[in-house]
């Protein structure tokens, strides 16, 4: 996993509440094997007519936003499925983190697990980054994961929160498996003492 | 200090390690696997020259891409679908796992073969690469979905790294009304709550009319926990639940039988716990309800109006506008004029055997009327025997129905069965996402009755009006 310190670009606005994994990624292309290649296929049935032709109007297509690599949207980002599918496409556009004034958990988990920071602000904070963002290529918003803040084009900064471990594992890009398996030993301990508790488990 | 819920306590029963961030590694006693999450998870494994930990309690079923025509036993013919299946065969024989083939008469939807072949039992964590996990919650167990990178770590280490949820009761009182189930349930509590309203949140489902669902019933109210964004519903296991669990392929025998069901019998929320948060719905306030826009919470009683954007607030006047545009729908419109082309009945949510009962009941002697285009998955190939065996398949086939083999079909069509643009679906699915049937699609979620009557008089319909005709 790629590490994230701190990323100034350019921010695409998505005002709309309840941007679900359905919209973000299509079925169709979670027949896959790999992990990689699933930018192309970001917001598909948003950004393509059916035969394949850019839909000028959205975000994505429009020359200010084609080249960002933050999203500031509506509430609820990420609902519905478990693909990881979801983040994999973003990431493979390239973008790299997504703010917002909530997250749908599983979408949230998948997002840390892949190097793309998910930042939940309050509305009024949202409010304010998303009329940034609307300034699309003229502007540049900075994330800083070390300080915990977003800065805007004009200056204006703004704390976030973000869970310690998470923070830790994300600064560094570190590989939660092999973090786990350093415990393996708390692992074994804890399948002997169930193996008596719950023998039918 | 306050007592314990239920999910604190299996919770409790199942930490491995504490962070001092609070950060736990919790123990997964059983994982679920099915072809479309899990091909890249293996590959990791594969990468590092790392085994499954614990294959005996992992299992894995083809469900998403497989098609659901009697002719898929000649193998899939999309090239895609096909190689993620066979990528799950190849899987599940190099690393040892439990696994039902696609021509196995046990394989169906995973959530729906874990109960049915007894791997799904009360107190344990269960987990799939797949959102619907949720359902197993009906057991008292606690159970839901995760990424792919997380699947990959529950294979390497059989746990998951988690931080606590807080508590929510969600609790239904009184008595249902004639015609009304477990999914206008858990559709209302969404309707209530929201789709980001569990945002945080276990919950746990209680009160008398939870009580008076069976099983099946249980396993729809809380497949749909996620929809309302909760990580796991859960529902306290009781006698019920024991004996839907007894006897079942692989349910405890003999002295550990006696030893489990001591154990489960001590898992219920203590009277003192304490909730972080508490929706109560009356029973008999329930009514027979359907979907009008592209998100869950998009819920009206079938009596109702397609609501007016203006309506809302915030963001939601925006996205209202958007469903209905989407959808193809005036505000104003009674929801029982809405004429539909398509009928789906099955999925996770329901493709049970009591759902394909309850869709039979009212298409028993009626045709599905002209032009509609009609049909049953069921959820397992043991669904469908069953069905077949109780002269339900017969009812569905006169009736003018497709019966299919068991799959998610057209609840994601992932697989051929697929909505075209504008086309109009009555389903009893759990997402009416913008082109979550097929690309253009129009889904309305309902029960299986409501399903059914609407596959009779080809748009949606009260089903208290069609009980009333049998009466």
């Amino acid at each position: 996993m790629d590490k994230f310190t701190t990323l100034t670009g350019i921010a695409a606005p998505m005002p709309l509440v309840n941007i679900d994994t359905d919209m973000i990624i299509p079925k169709q292309f979670l027949k896959t094997i790999k992990r990689s290649g699933l930018g192309k296929n970001l917001f598909d049935e948003m950004r393509f007519t059916q035969d394949g032709k850019e839909i000028p109007d959205f975000v994505l297509n429009q020359p200010a936003w084609r080249k960002a690599e933050i999203i500031v949207a509506g509430d609820n980002f990420g609902c519905g499925s478990s693909r990881e599918h979801a983040p994999w496409a973003l990431l493979d556009f390239g973008i790299r983190c997504v703010i917002s004034t909530s997250f749908a958990d599983i979408f949230y988990n998948n997002c840390f697990k892949n190097g793309i920071l998910p930042i939940v602000m309050p509305e009024k904070v949202v409010k304010v980054l998303m009329e940034d963002a609307r300034k699309g290529a003229n502007a540049r918003m900075t994330v800083d994961l070390e300080a915990q803040t977003v800065t805007t084009s004009d200056g204006q900064s703004f704390a976030f929160d973000v869970d310690p471990f998470r923070k830790h594992c994300l600064l560094n890009g570190l590989d939660d498996i092999g973090l786990t398996l350093e415990k393996v030993s708390a692992i074994d301990t804890f399948e002997t003492g169930a193996a008596q508790s719950r023998p039918w488990v | 200090m306050s007592g314990k819920t239920l999910y604190d306590k299996i919770w409790d029963t199942h930490v491995v390690d504490t962070q001092d961030d609070g950060t736990c590694l919790l123990y997964i006693d059983r994982h679920l696997v099915h072809e479309v999450t899990s091909p890249q998870a293996f590959e990791g494994l594969r990468m590092a020259g790392r085994k499954v930990r614990a294959p005996e309690k992992t299992i894995a079923v083809p469900d998403h891409n497989v098609p659901t025509t009697p002719d898929r036993v000649k193998g899939i013919e999309n090239e895609e679908s096909r190689i993620q299946v066979e990528a799950l065969d190849k899987n599940a024989k190099d690393f040892g796992i439990n696994y039902y083939p696609v021509n196995d008469i046990r394989q169906g939807i995973v959530h729906i073969v874990g109960p049915e072949q007894g791997w799904t039992l009360p107190g344990m964590t269960v987990v799939c690469g797949d959102s619907h996990t949720a359902t197993h919650g009906a057991f008292g167990a606690l159970a839901h979905g995760i990424g792919t990178s997380e699947v990959e770590h529950v294979l390497a280490t059989q746990t998951l790294i988690q931080k606590k949820s807080k508590n929510m009761k969600v609790e239904i009182t009184g008595k249902l009304r004639p015609g009304v189930t477990a999914k206008d349930i858990t559709l209302s509590v969404i309707g209530a709550t929201g789709t980001a309203g569990g945002t945080g949140y276990v919950i746990e489902y209680m009160g008398e009319a939870i009580r008076d669902l069976s099983m099946e019933g249980r396993m729809t109210v809380c497949n749909m926990a996620i929809e309302g964004g909760a990580r796991a519903g859960l529902i306290a296991p009781d006698e019920k639940t024991f004996e839907y669990v007894k006897g079942r392929p692989h349910a405890p025998k003999g002295a550990q039988w006696e030893a489990a069901l001591t154990w489960w019998k001590t898992l219920r929320s203590d009277d003192d716990a304490h909730w972080d948060k508490v929706v109560t719905l009356k029973g008999e306030d329930i009514a027979p309800v359907v979907t009008w826009g592209t998100s869950p919470e998009d819920v009206l009683p079938i009596t109702g109006v397609v609501p007016a954007p203006e309506s809302f607030t915030g963001g939601k006047v925006e996205a209202a506008r958007r469903s209905l545009d989407y959808m193809g729908l005036t505000p104003g419109t009674k929801l029982t004029d809405i004429r539909i082309d398509t009928v789906f009945i099955g999925s996770c949510t329901n493709g049970r055997i009591e759902d394909l009962r309850a869709a039979a009941a009212i298409l028993k002697g009626k045709k599905v009327a002209p032009g509609i285009r009609a049909m049953v998955v069921p959820g397992s190939g043991l669904v469908r025997a069953q069905a077949e065996e109780e002269g339900l398949a017969q009812i569905f086939i006169d009736a003018g129905f497709e019966w299919r083999l068991a799959g998610c079909s057209m609840c994601l069509a992932m697989n051929p069965d697929q909505l075209s643009p504008g086309e109009r679906c009555a389903a009893t699915s759990n997402r009416n996402f913008e082109g979550r049937q097929g690309r253009g699609g129009r889904t309305h979620l309902m029960s299986p009755a409501m399903a059914a009557a609407a596959a009779v008089t080809g748009h949606l319909t009260d089903v208290r009006e069609m009980m009333a005709e049998a009466v």
